[in-house]
């Protein structure tokens, strides 16, 4: 619940916070605590996040699947990149520019989709995103057709590989948090509150005047904007494109993310977002058994822990703080805490409980 | 002054004639029932009336608060809602994973005074509107007897208080005229007639015209001043609880509950 005298609290936890956890990164990684390689990763790992978030409030809070998002990546990411390499723009204009764009491809595909719902929906924005690559293909004189662009400047250019790091991950990690305050303030609203309707139970949350149609097509032309704004950084973090970069199955991999880390949790996805990103590293030396290693572990979450690792539930520090404050994890809370918990596993056993 | 007005409506489902040529008049402040056997359509009317279902023919016309009114027909539910008409479903559809309160305030969604804007970038109008929704959101579920479950789950809830629930979220909408499909089934006695006595109360208290669909005679008769009764989708009678009770064809109907009439 939402009240005014905790305002000022929530805003100044939550400001500190990602202030504090962005330093101590920075610090890392200037002091080399953490290779230039790990950078590279939390920096690629923020940008997934962006991208997983914006797939997860269509997917995890309005309850529509969607397997176009990397279609969705790829018209941010060249429209981004055109606008820097061919119009000179700046990064900011750029990237907004790239945003715009993909909410209108986000909002052409919206509305006509309205009526679609499951696996029809995920086929037809799976048709997009191949759609989409194919128009980029042959766009040749634009987009470089099969070759690619490249030569997409990055970030900064000050010639010290640290500072370079540095700022590549700054970009990145603000424009993040940006986005989790985004959707986190939106879904925590009324119009928040009407768009997890729709998941819930579409014709019930119809009948209490919620209009469906126009939240499902603004929660899918949101999610196009953000998910556009995390092509173009993706493209000026690679610094070349090219539109194998942007094939079905990352939208897949995407999809794995929200479900992972927990329908409608944002939490969860960002977790969910950063292991991904790092595994997906780590197996590469696996190179095609990879796909099987993913596909594997999947089933096996999922026959485990249906829900993700979050359910919709959220790690809230705010909410532990005040928890800390109220003396909820004094020793004989935590005990009594524990001993609940180990009845309830105990009960799960045996079968007879719920 | 009349809250809605059904004029023949008529509707089939591949060449099944579910209702046909029905009408009904309901002046404000009316409390109406409609009964009939299982079948008989009298959810397929209410989904007619709520913009669920088209009519195949005829016209709906209904008015809000204000007194204005509008011919529904082909509006959508949300329009249909708007206009000042809310339901319950005979199939408790709960928004089953959100916190009772939660359920409440999504009815409160289209009066909302902030934008979306104004959510994001957290401004005072944003506060102060949401303490508003809350309060009125408590308010209504303290009718109930629910408002101390606020923070629960709606799916937690005791089957009769999930109906209640139901009622609340409707109320929340803020109607002119409310709409209950069968909203005592499967409680016992003593809750059944407390939720009568409940559904009258707030039909007094908020100026309701209401339309209760019940199963159960019995339960009809002690609240409703008028009683329309359906069978296979036409209205095979009318009028006060007593005359209904006595009507032959409505005993035809209810062949062998005949025993329930006298209570
Ligand atoms: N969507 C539908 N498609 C086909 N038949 C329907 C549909 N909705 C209702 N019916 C049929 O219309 C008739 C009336 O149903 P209903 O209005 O639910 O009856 P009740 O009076 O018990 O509420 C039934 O024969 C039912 O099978
Ligand atoms: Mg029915």
């Amino acid at each position: 619940m939402i009240n005014l005298k905790n305002r000022a609290f929530n805003i100044l936890t939550l400001t500190l916070v990602s202030t504090v956890i962005f330093v101590i990164l920075l610090i890392l990684q200037y002091f080399k605590v953490i290779s230039e390689y790990t950078g590279l990763l939390l920096t690629l790992a923020g940008i997934y996040v962006i991208v997983s978030l914006s797939l997860n409030l269509i997917t995890g809070f309005t309850g529509q699947l969607s397997l176009g998002h990397a279609g969705f990546m790829c018209v941010g990411a060249y429209t981004t990149a055109i606008a820097i390499i061919k119009y000179g723009m700046p990064i900011p204009i750029a990237l907004i520019l790239g945003g715009i764009m993909t909410a209108l491809f986000g909002l052409a595909i919206g509305i006509p989709t309205l009526r679609l719902r499951g696996d029809y929906l995920a086929i037809t924005t799976l048709g997009f995103g191949e759609i989409i690559r194919v128009i980029i293909v042959n766009l040749d004189s634009l987009t470089g057709g099969a070759a690619g662009l490249k030569g997409i400047p990055t970030f900064s250019n000050t010639g010290d590989f640290i500072i370079d790091a540095i700022i590549r991950f700054s970009w990145v990690y603000i424009i993040m948090i940006l986005v989790i305050a985004v959707i986190h303030n939106l879904i925590n609203s009324s119009q928040g509150r009407a768009i997890i309707s729709i998941r819930e139970d579409d014709i019930a949350s119809t009948s209490m005047g919620v209009n469906v149609a126009y939240y499902k097509v603004y929660a899918f032309t949101l999610s196009a904007f953000i998910a556009g704004v995390g092509g173009g950084l993706y493209a000026i973090f690679f610094g070349y494109l090219n539109p194998a970069m942007f094939g079905w199955l990352n939208s897949v991999n995407f999809v794995v993310i929200v479900v992972l880390g927990g329908m409608g949790s944002i939490t969860g996805t960002i977790i969910a977002a950063v292991v991904f990103t790092y595994l997906q590293e780590w197996l590469r030396v696996f190179a095609d058994f990879r796909l099987v290693i993913f596909g594997l572990a999947l089933i096996i979450l999922m026959i485990f822990w249906p829900k993700g690792l979050m359910g919709n539930k959220e790690l809230s520090i705010t909410g532990f703080i005040r928890q800390l404050r109220s003396g909820e994890f004094s020793p004989r809370q935590i005990k009594t805490k524990w001993n609940e918990f180990r009845q309830k596993k105990g009960r799960k056993k045996d079968g007879r409980a719920d | 002054m009349a809250v809605l007005e059904v004029k023949n409506i008529s509707i089939e489902f591949g060449g099944l004639k579910a209702v046909s040529n029905f009408n009904l008049k309901l002046e404000s402040g009316e409390l109406v029932g409609l009964i009939g056997p299982n079948g008989a359509g009298k959810t397929t009317i209410f989904n007619m009336l709520t913009g669920v279902y088209k009519p195949t023919t005829g016209d709906i016309f209904l008015s809000n608060r204000e007194n204005l009114t509008k011919r529904v027909n082909g509006f959508k539910p949300y329009q249909i809602t708007q206009n000042g008409a809310a339901r319950t479903f005979q199939n408790i559809r709960l928004f089953k994973d959100l916190s009772v309160l939660d359920n409440v305030l999504i009815s409160l969604n289209f009066n909302v005074k902030y934008n979306s804007l104004q959510a994001i970038l957290r401004t005072t109008a944003f506060y102060k509107e949401e303490e508003k929704l809350v309060e009125k959101a408590m308010a209504i579920l303290k009718i109930f007897n629910i408002d101390t479950k606020a923070n629960e789950l709606a799916k937690n809830l005791p089957y009769g208080e999930q109906r209640k629930l139901e009622i609340a979220r409707a109320l929340a909408t803020g109607p002119n005229l409310l709409l209950l499909d069968e909203p005592a089934a499967g409680m016992n006695p003593q809750e059944t007639e407390d939720l009568m006595k409940l559904i009258r109360f707030i039909r007094d208290e908020f100026k309701l015209t209401i339309l209760l669909i019940e199963h159960d005679m019995k339960l009809v008769m002690g609240i409703c001043e008028r009683i329309i009764v359906l069978d296979y989708g036409q209205m095979i009678a009318e009028g006060p609880p007593e005359e209904i009770s006595k009507n032959p064809k409505v005993i035809k109907v209810y062949l062998g509950e005949e025993v329930e009439f006298d209570a």
